[in-house]
């Protein structure tokens, strides 16, 4: 294969023609590099000792002919082509021969000829190249040291020692030299002026660290000819970056002025009632306040849930990645959500979810159903369920087994509750339509209840902006009532004896103090529950302390979510447990109390005193305004009292209050036998440990 | 709420038989407990006995729906499939259609399945029978009856109507207020 190797066969050696062609090309190359060095090496300074090298020339013999040299370093300093036509002394009658001939040529013979003029001229550079450089070996050496100095790089010293011979320069070059220097003088100049500039700036951040607070007047102008926003924005940041740093930047004013005139900046920036304003002011601090307003004015991302029962999250999300959704997992702590960041269809009619593939649902009341985490064959009770989106993430959970009794007071909301659990597929609910304070006379028994509260909503503000001004202090106590009502109800209905647990899971996607912690403080002292970690890892804790309320320590274990710090609606979640000791004893007396939420409420948010079950646990802790009173009737108690007081209030209570219906006839036989010996046990525990700490409490 | 009299089981069973057949035992007789059905507000809801039990402590007029609601009695006596029965119809129907991506929208708006539309049909549908539609990825997106039989289909024009439309998942979003 492939070439024999031939001995006959001569091969040409050396360079062929176009070897030679290239070679001559090369030499040609090499002067007009030659010249391009030459053109690098004379800068604007070469330039100029070229000029006082003429000079110096001109004065020694001139009669040489200066238009030759000028020609040359001029088309040297340019690097451009030199001007055409002869550079000797015959330029004058000599003329280039293109000239006289193009006119006659044709189009394509004329660019043949320009080509080959180009050579020509090439080759005429070539020769003024060299005699160029003759001549200039012929000037003088000292100036070619010089240009070879240059080459490396001038220095300014040079400049000025050039600038020193100032006889030699002529008057132009004189007066450039002079420009120079002042140049070089107001650069000096202007970075003192600049320095001085710089320091100005600095007085002026400190002159504006005095921030003056407006006057009363300036603020009623304002009010009058309506305000500027920007300037209140600028005003709002000068504010907190005073308030942050008050110690040192407080000035005359107070505190409380400060705070003032940012209310009401913020109020009319983000357009919020004072109401408002002042409640989430007394929720976050300064900086933080702004924050939260500023996220409240975001919408939070559009996240989905994936229906287990039906798909899987993988399937689901290629699904909707091929109609043109963008979306991601929701994170670490959901194995079902994603985050929709944008879509070319709308997300909440695509045939998967008319296929109950997935629900709209926001990240936040996913945690709740977390939080709860029901169990396979358990009996749910989900309080409030419009619109089925926690109800149907807890069928999903038990995997369609047990029961789950939907209810929700509105009969309205509650045609989406059926379209939405059975178009995913929920097969284990019962939906009914009871006033959620009613329930316990009806159903009981269940092993864990979601109370999802109706609340003021100041945690979704970016849904509904209405309650930025709505709301009064009275909204917010009416919801805290329900609330109280309610959280009472569902803790009735509670079975503690259940095996699996016996857990509230109380939850409102509102964040002020009243509808929240001061809640499940009511619970804790009205009921026998208490309150065990959410078994979410991120969150924040729950207020132990409020302005004026101190509420029990174990608060600490619910937890906040807020938009600008979670990027979720604000949230608020408790899990409770009622013991399952005091089932007998507890609920009866507290079945007492049962028929409050029906009746008018004063009895109850007043009665708090009357609670006699609440005394033998919670409250002693809790409310070191009353421990006082009951430490000293609890401890006698503890041993031998406590048995006694329980089983009289247990029986008598129960049997009128409860309804004949469902729990009593097993109660009532099981409680006092099975259970009463545990209960002196666990409960002297609890008691001790919690007199222990009541104590300590006292003690500090 | 109250069980079924004859007469409504009757009926009842006929209009499911359409689309599974014989396969009303499997839904009667299951293995994971007893499941019946019961008679509420003119609906027919087909739920577990576990739950049905719960469901007695509840007032009639405070029950809103429980378990799955199949279908309900209009005032002529006559039993009308909704589409939340799909979810029981559809592991157990015996004639099955598809339809194409393009058509599965107008499906969903509540149009019968043209033959343009349609992708596959299972063989010896016959005329008037019961079919479960599906879309190409298998997902069932509603129910109605066959207009032709198989070997009709084949020579139609594809303006022509291959299945009536009864019901779809589309009326989750349409006639929410009417599913109970």
């Amino acid at each position: 294969m492939g070439r024999k190797l031939d001995p006959l066969r001569k091969v040409a050696r050396g360079p062929g023609r176009k070897a030679k062609k290239q070679q001559g090309a090369e030499t040609e190359l090499k002067k007009i590099l030659v010249e391009d060095i030459d053109a690098k090496r004379l800068s604007s300074r070469g330039r100029k000792r070229a000029a006082k090298r003429r000079l110096v020339e001109e004065k020694p013999s001139a009669g040489k002919p200066i238009p030759k040299q000028n020609g040359k370093v001029q088309a040297a300093a340019t690097g451009k082509k030199p001007i055409r036509g002869f550079s000797d002394d015959n330029s004058v009658w000599l003329k280039p021969v293109k000239r006289a001939r193009t006119e006659q040529e044709t189009a394509s013979k004329e660019v043949e000829e320009e080509s080959e003029e180009e050579e020509e001229q090439s080759e005429e550079e070539g020769d003024k190249g060299q005699s160029e450089e003759e001549d200039a070996g012929a000037l003088s050496m000292s100036e070619s040291d010089d240009l070879q100095d240059d080459f490396g790089g001038s220095s300014d010293e040079e400049d000025d020692e050039e600038a020193e011979e100032g006889e030699e320069l002529l008057p132009i070059e004189k007066e450039s030299a002079k420009l120079k220097q002042k140049k070089l003088k107001k650069k000096l100049d202007g970075e003192k002026t600049q320095d001085s500039e710089e320091s100005g700036i600095q007085l002026n951040v400190d002159s504006d660290e005095l921030f003056q607070l407006p006057s009363a007047e300036d603020l009623e102008k304002e009010l009058s000819t309506g305000p500027d926003l920007s300037t209140v924005q600028e005003r709002i940041k000068d504010v907190v970056g005073v308030l942050k740093d008050f110690s040192q930047r407080g000035g005359a004013s107070s505190r409380q002025e400060y705070l003032g005139v940012l209310h009401k900046d913020l109020a009319t920036y983000y357009s919020y009632g004072d109401f408002m304003i002042q409640t989430l002011s007394d929720l976050f601090p300064v900086s933080e306040l702004v924050d939260f307003l500023e996220s409240c004015e975001v919408h939070r991302p559009v996240t989905v849930r994936t229906n287990t029962l039906k798909t899987r999250r993988r399937d689901l999300a290629q699904a909707l990645i091929n109609r043109g959704v963008n979306l991601d997992p929701l994170g670490k702590w959901s194995k079902t959500g994603l985050v929709i960041y944008d879509s070319s269809v709308p997300i909440g009619a695509t045939p998967e979810y008319l296929a109950g593939h997935y629900m709209l649902q926001g990240a936040s009341s996913l945690l709740p159903v977390i939080a709860l985490a029901p169990q396979e064959n358990e009996r749910l009770l989900d309080m409030c369920c419009a619109p089925g989106g926690k109800t149907s993430y807890m069928a999903q959970l038990m995997k369609n087994t047990g029961i789950i009794v939907a209810n929700d007071m509105n009969a309205e909301r509650l045609h989406s509750v059926v379209g939405n659990l059975h178009r995913l597929g929920v097969t284990n609910c019962i939906i009914c339509n009871y006033d959620g304070r009613k329930i316990p006379k009806v159903l009981g028994g269940f092993d864990r209840v979601l109370l999802d509260a109706p609340c003021s909503g100041t945690g979704v503000i970016s849904k509904d902006p209405s309650v930025k001004t709505n709301k009064t202090l009275q909204d917010i106590q009416r919801c805290a009532h329900i609330q109280k009502e309610l959280i009472l109800s569902a803790i009735d209905s509670l079975d503690a004896q259940s095996p699996t647990g016996g857990f509230l899971l109380y939850c409102t996607c509102s964040i002020t103090v009243e509808e929240n912690e001061c809640v499940v403080d009511y619970a804790l002292k009205k009921r026998n529950v208490k309150l065990v970690p959410t078994g979410l890892d991120f969150g924040k804790e729950g207020f132990v302390r409020f302005k004026e309320r101190r509420f029990h320590q174990s608060l600490r274990l619910c937890r906040r979510f807020y938009p600008h710090t979670h990027n979720m609606d604000g949230f608020f979640i408790a899990k409770l447990r009622k013991f399952s000791n005091s089932i007998p004893a507890a609920p009866a007396g507290q079945e007492t109390e049962n028929p409050d939420p029906a009746q008018p409420n004063e009895q109850k948010e007043g009665g708090a005193a009357s609670t006699t079950k609440g005394a033998q646990t919670n409250t002693p802790k809790r409310d070191p305004s009353k421990s006082p009173k009951q430490g000293p009737s609890k401890s006698p108690k503890k041993g031998p009292s406590k048995s006694p007081k329980q089983g009289p209030s247990k029986s008598p209570k129960k049997g009128p209050s409860k309804s004949p219906k469902q729990g009593p006839s097993k109660s009532p036989k099981k409680g006092p036998k099975k259970t009463f010996g545990k209960i002196k046990s666990k409960t002297a525990k609890g008691v001790q440990s919690k007199t222990k700490k009541s104590f300590k409490r006292k003690s500090k | 709420m109250r069980p079924l009299t004859e007469e409504e089981t009757k009926s009842m069973f006929e209009k499911l038989s359409k689309y599974i057949g014989e396969n009303i035992k499997l839904l009667v007789d299951r293995p994971d407990g007893t499941y019946c059905f019961r008679l509420h507000n003119d609906r027919v809801y087909y739920v577990s006995e576990k739950i049905l039990k719960l469901a007695t402590n509840i007032a009639r007029e405070k029950l809103i729906s429980l378990g799955t609601c199949f279908g309900k009695f209009t005032k002529t006596q006559k039993f009308r499939l909704h589409v939340t029965a799909l979810d029981y119809l559809a592991p157990y129907a015996k004639y099955k259609v598809w339809v194409k991506p393009g058509a599965e929208q107008s499906f969903l708006y509540g149009n019968h399945v043209l033959k343009s539309g349609l992708g596959r049909i299972t063989e010896n549908t016959a005329q008037y029978q019961g079919v479960v539609v599906y879309s190409m990825a298998d997902v069932p997106v509603g129910f109605g009856v066959a207009a032709k039989s198989t070997q009709e289909c084949r020579k139609l024009d594809p303006m022509a109507i291959v299945v009536f439309h009864q019901a779809d998942i589309g009326e989750y979003i349409r006639h929410e207020e009417s599913l109970t």
